[in-house]
């Protein structure tokens, strides 16, 4: 059975369909790579499956329970866990403490939480800043923070919104290894991500939404070579140019 | 936990244990034992600073500003006052019931109060307090407007009154004093404590690492100490507990010290009750006023100049001195070839 079960999700604001009938499975032990172009509607499905949102209609099946209709903090105790897009460290608190913040869900020890904090940070390397105030790290320390406090829950699902983004190819490389470690230590991840070469190469499938509808469900491969998706990242016109392009090649 | 951390715990602990030692130790000291009024004054900061420090554990620590405090502060002194005046009794089951009660009450006031953020919790929280002093004002089972007179007994621990000492208060508002502060400065280091501070730093943030917000709240505290108010003055009525005015003691202290801190209703009480204290001894009736317009000046120099309170002085001149010596070790290695 799918760890994560999303079924004909929809979420209206007002006249915007941001999803719109949307489903998809994630199952354990996988790596999902949940792509399209700005304003797809990526975040809001984040924001559906974790709680933040009340879906308008569908269901969300997480671990063979309806989740749907459950709050944030419900959601994450049972196992999903989220990073956010645009980043939120709790300013004032260190940046261990942030972390430690996570660690706490799953035990009242301080010493268990402190260990799991410690890991978590060492993992992100984190740990030149970990007393400063989470508000002074810079932007790349932010989205390191988001991970390693995520983490520190030990989620079942792990869901990373965009943690690539602004990383030299060097961080993105060094970022690639520890999804993949994660994913050794049994986390299922859901990962959106606009970096092609971070999520490529270590997805087991590809989600693609374009205008809140799913357009493509595959592997990374086959995803790429897709008309619609390519459309829908490039336009028709150029779409249309790209194929005649790859046409020419092949022939030639 | 690293051996750094461990040793500056261990000094934190040194700290505490050698100020209950002075506290415990305080009515022997002759300057104090001597003169009553100036013992009045320090049952007055112990008790303040645990209202203060009950107060900070919502409005300091999790962010959520209450002016409706006095609610459960006066639930707890009606508690202790009806069970000696209306029903003859010891203060006891009273203070108990009362302890109960206000912690019902913050649990069916909090839930539509929880609802709103920000300023909006403020003002709700407001116009509770306005409803409960209307409705306590006429309410002639609990005694009304004439409120409540103790009557003389037997002094005593039984009976929770003294007439000839204080030391008997004094003792009790330690007791009072060391439950507050030692329930928050446990917190303080725990799973609890850090998720007050995370739902004050960004409350969806918390939620979305599983920190259920609307669970944070402890309103009995409160009630104890409105309890001990009332045995301490043998008397009970609305505009004194359950008031605007005895809730904004809350918030200024605790905001005067420095809100969201350990050390910080306790520092704001040890400004503002002998200021309130001595100007009404010095002035009389008319002191009533200028400890209020002193104590105003203060708490707006302090919102403009130092938002973090009296403790944010510390650290910032803290912090100075600390940057003042590593630059001059820096200057005498640089010096060094
Ligand atoms: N709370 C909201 N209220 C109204 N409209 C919203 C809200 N959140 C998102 N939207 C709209 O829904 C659409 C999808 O937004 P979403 O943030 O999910 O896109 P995204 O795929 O994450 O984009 P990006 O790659 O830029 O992060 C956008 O048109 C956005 O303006
Ligand atoms: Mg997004």
């Amino acid at each position: 059975m799918a760890l994560l079960d999303v079924r004909n999700v929809t979420m209206k604001f007002g006249e915007l369909v941001a999803n719109d009938r949307v489903s998809f499975t994630v199952e354990s032990g996988s790596i999902v790579g949940l792509i399209g172009p700005n304003g797809a509607g990526k975040t809001t499905l984040f924001n559906c499956v974790t709680g933040f949102l009340k879906p308008t209609g569908g269901a969300i099946i997480f671990d063979g329970a309806d989740i749907t209709g459950y709050t944030s903090y419900q959601i994450a105790r049972l196992g999903a866990v989220r990073t956010f897009q645009v980043v939120r460290p709790l300013e004032e608190m260190t940046v261990f403490d942030n972390v430690l913040v996570g660690a706490f869900l799953k035990t009242s020890d301080n010493r268990e939480a402190f260990a799991r904090a410690a890991d978590c940070i060492r993992l992100c390397s984190l740990e030149s800043f970990q007393e400063k105030p989470a508000g002074e790290l810079s932007i790349g320390g932010k989205k390191r923070l988001e991970l390693a406090r995520a983490l520190a829950t030990q989620p079942k699902l792990l869901m990373l919104d965009e943690v690539m983004a602004g990383l030299t190819s060097t961080e993105v490389r060094v970022s690639v290894e520890v999804i993949l470690r994660l994913r050794e230590s049994g986390i299922t991840l859901m990962i959106v991500e606009h970096v092609m070469e971070g999520i490529m190469p270590i997805a087991d499938k590809i989600v693609v939404l374009d205008g809140g509808v799913k357009i493509a469900e595959d592997a990374p491969g086959k995803v790429i070579n897709d008309d619609s998706v390519i459309e829908a990242y490039l336009g028709a016109k150029y779409a249309q140019r790209f194929k005649a392009q790859k046409e020419d090649g092949a022939r030639g | 936990m690293k051996p750094m951390q461990r040793k500056a715990l261990k000094k934190k602990d040194a700290l505490w244990l050698g100020f209950v030692a002075l506290l415990t130790l305080l009515p022997l000291a002759p300057a104090v034992a001597a003169n009553s009024f100036h013992m009045h004054v320090v049952i007055l900061i112990l008790l303040f600073a645990s209202m203060a420090q009950a107060w900070n554990i919502i409005g300091g620590y999790c962010g959520q500003v209450s002016f409706g405090h006095s609610v459960f502060f006066g639930i707890g002194a009606y508690g202790a006052g009806m069970a000696v005046v209306t029903y003859g009794g010891m203060p006891w089951p009273g203070i108990l019931v009362g302890v109960i009660l206000a912690a019902a009450v913050a649990v069916v006031i909090s839930y539509p109060c929880f609802k709103l953020s920000g300023h909006y919790f403020a003002i709700a929280t407001f116009a509770i307090v306005e409803i409960f002093n209307r409705s306590f004002l006429v309410w002639d089972w609990i005694g009304g407007a004439l409120g409540l007179d103790y009557p003389l007994v037997k002094e005593g621990l039984m009976n929770l009154m003294w007439y000839n000492t204080k030391t008997g208060y004094y003792y009790c508002a330690l007791i009072l004093f060391l439950t507050i502060f030692g329930t928050v400065r446990w917190l303080e280091g725990h799973r609890f404590g850090y998720y007050m501070r995370a739902v004050r730093e960004g409350q969806e943030t918390a939620e979305s690492l599983g920190v259920n917000s609307t669970a944070v709240k402890l309103a009995a505290l409160t009630a104890l100490c409105g309890a001990f108010f009332a045995q301490y003055n043998l008397r009970v009525d609305t505009p004194m507990v359950v008031s605007l005015d005895m809730s904004m003691k809350f918030v200024l202290i605790t905001v005067l010290g420095g809100a969201g801190t350990l050390v910080g209703p306790l520092l704001g009480a040890a400004v503002l009750i002998p200021l309130q204290e001595y100007t009404q001894a010095f002035w009389g009736g008319l002191g009533g006023g200028v400890d209020l317009i002193i104590f105003g000046l203060l708490i707006i120099l302090m919102v403009v100049k130092q938002p973090g309170g009296m403790i944010g002085i510390f650290h910032a001149v803290q912090k100075g001195i600390l940057k003042r010596k590593n630059a001059a070790k820096g200057e005498s290695a640089d010096g060094a070839p």
